[in-house]
């Protein structure tokens, strides 16, 4: 897939494009379910840690290492699987059946480099500050949702945040994105640019795509977890 | 000139092309017919590379096709032009951008002479004030004549154009067989064309490569197609009474003529 590129400036055109296309494209739809997702967790902590001797800030601990050990990164990942995923595929197979890769290989580019790698090096290169933000912002939405509904005050839950704070944990969730990412770009491209037949296969290999890269998120994610937990 | 010698393409048990051998005039439009099935288009994809055929030669100019390494080869396609059958236009890309594209890829020209360039090719195939629409806005026959400045404008030496003329009206079929025609001889391109229509046969055919079950049947030019008494080729050229009336109306006139 990776040789040397034809023109280095329309290469770098196109991860840009890419970067633009995953990472601010799908920042509104992260944000969202990031604000919930902290909401939630915290109205759930607080809803089962009933006893008096657990302290309240042990609810921000839980909200937080759940967040970023694992709700963000994968949750977030599984949608951009759909959102993304989706988009790549369909694109891709849409490319492929209407002649335009086939235009490109006579033209003399090199169509796997040009088309899916700038799209997987995008993916890796946004995801992880997509997901970087996504646990800020659930945690602001965890925050709020503690003051407003009278679980503990902000003060409370930012000592919470603060206490036993494991910057081992910022790393899996960074690796979880970067391996995610990998899946949730390679796999949908495969299945488009292999794409074989009419529209009716395009919207197939999407949906395949889609739920092939889930499948393989929630391994990897098992496989990623059971080995950085281990090892930290 | 492009050269075929012995070529043979499969799928599985499927023979598709067998033992094909013909050359392509420099400065002419040659043209592929043949019925649905006969390999007219795998012969084509075969010619550019998107196929590898199982066995046999082809020659661009002193060129081994098949032997080139990958840096030779992507050389090569610099001088390669195609139009789809569907045209193929990058739908994100407005026709300005579309035609850009190969410069911007494989030019160091600056924007200036790339935006002149590419004026002077959309000019060249009748298409002016479409620079910014996107092709979901154009006509079939203007996405066609996008393409095709698209595939002339980095001037190539050889011209590849796959039923240039489907999905289309008869007379823009005719403007866009009579731009092919023009730019072949202009620019003295190698052109092939595979094609169904006959109109094109006749008026632009200057070789022409009839295939049958994957076999080359026929070849001749549009003043011999009249007067072949190759069975199998009249079948299909002169399917309808009205083409046989033509026929006949033509080698009249030939006779006339003589």
């Amino acid at each position: 897939m990776f040789s040397k590129p034809e023109n280095a400036k329309m290469y770098w055109k196109e991860l840009m494009k890419q970067c633009m296309d995953i990472g601010i494209g799908s920042l509104p739809i992260v944000l969202i379910i990031s604000v919930f997702l902290g909401a939630v967790m915290t109205v759930q902590t607080a809803y089962q840690l009933v006893a008096d001797f657990i302290p309240k800030t042990t609810i921000a601990v839980i909200v937080r290492d759940s967040m970023m050990l694992e709700l963000s990164p994968t949750v977030i990942s599984l949608v951009l699987a759909g959102v993304v995923g989706s988009k790549i595929a369909s694109e891709l197979g849409n490319m492929r059946i209407s002649e335009q890769i086939d235009a490109l290989e006579i033209m003399g580019i090199n169509t796997r480099s040009y088309l899916i790698a700038p799209k997987i090096m995008a993916s890796m290169l946004t995801v992880p500050l997509l997901i970087s933000l996504s646990i800020f912002v659930a945690l602001l939405g965890g925050r709020f949702t503690a003051q407003a509904t009278g679980i503990m005050d902000v003060f409370t839950f930012d000592e919470g945040l603060r206490s036993g704070f494991n910057g081992f944990n910022v790393w899996v969730a960074m690796i979880k994105a970067i391996v995610f990412a990998y899946i949730f770009s390679s796999v949908p491209a495969y299945f488009g640019y292999n794409v074989r037949g009419g529209a009716l296969e395009i919207g197939r290999s999407s949906t395949l795509a889609v739920v092939v890269s889930c499948i393989l998120i929630l391994l990897a994610d098992y496989v990623v977890t059971l080995i950085m937990l281990n090892a930290g | 000139m492009i050269t075929v010698k012995n070529l043979y393409k499969s799928f599985g048990e499927k023979t598709v092309l067998q033992d094909v051998s013909t050359e392509f005039e420099e400065g002419k439009c040659n043209l592929i017919i043949g019925s649905s099935g006969s390999g007219k288009t795998v012969f084509l994809k075969c010619l550019v590379g998107l196929f590898t055929p199982e066995q046999g030669e082809i020659f661009y100019d002193d060129l081994s096709f098949t032997t080139l390494t990958t840096p030779e080869r992507k050389a090569l396609r610099q001088d390669i032009g195609m139009l789809f059958q569907g045209s193929a236009l990058f739908d994100s890309m407005t026709v300005e951008q579309n035609v850009k594209f190969p410069l911007d890829m494989f030019t160091k020209l600056s924007n200036a002479e790339k935006l002149k360039r590419v004026n002077e090719t959309l000019d060249r195939v009748n298409l002016k004030d479409a620079n910014h629409k996107f092709p979901s806005e154009i006509s079939g026959g203007m996405m066609k004549r996008v393409a095709l400045a698209r595939a002339i404008v980095l001037n190539p030496k050889y011209l590849f154009c796959d039923e240039p003329n489907s999905g289309l009206d008869p007379q823009t079929s005719m403007v866009i067989d009579k731009l092919i025609k023009d730019i072949t001889t202009e620019f003295n391109i190698t052109t092939v064309i595979n094609t169904h229509d006959m109109n094109s046969v006749m008026e632009i055919g200057d070789n022409i490569l009839y295939m049958y079950q994957g076999h080359p049947e026929w070849r001749g030019s549009s003043n011999d197609i009249i007067f072949s008494d190759n069975e199998k080729l009249n079948k299909f050229i002169f399917a309808s009474e009205f083409l046989q009336d033509a026929k006949e109306m033509r080698m009249i006139e030939a006779r006339k003529n003589k």
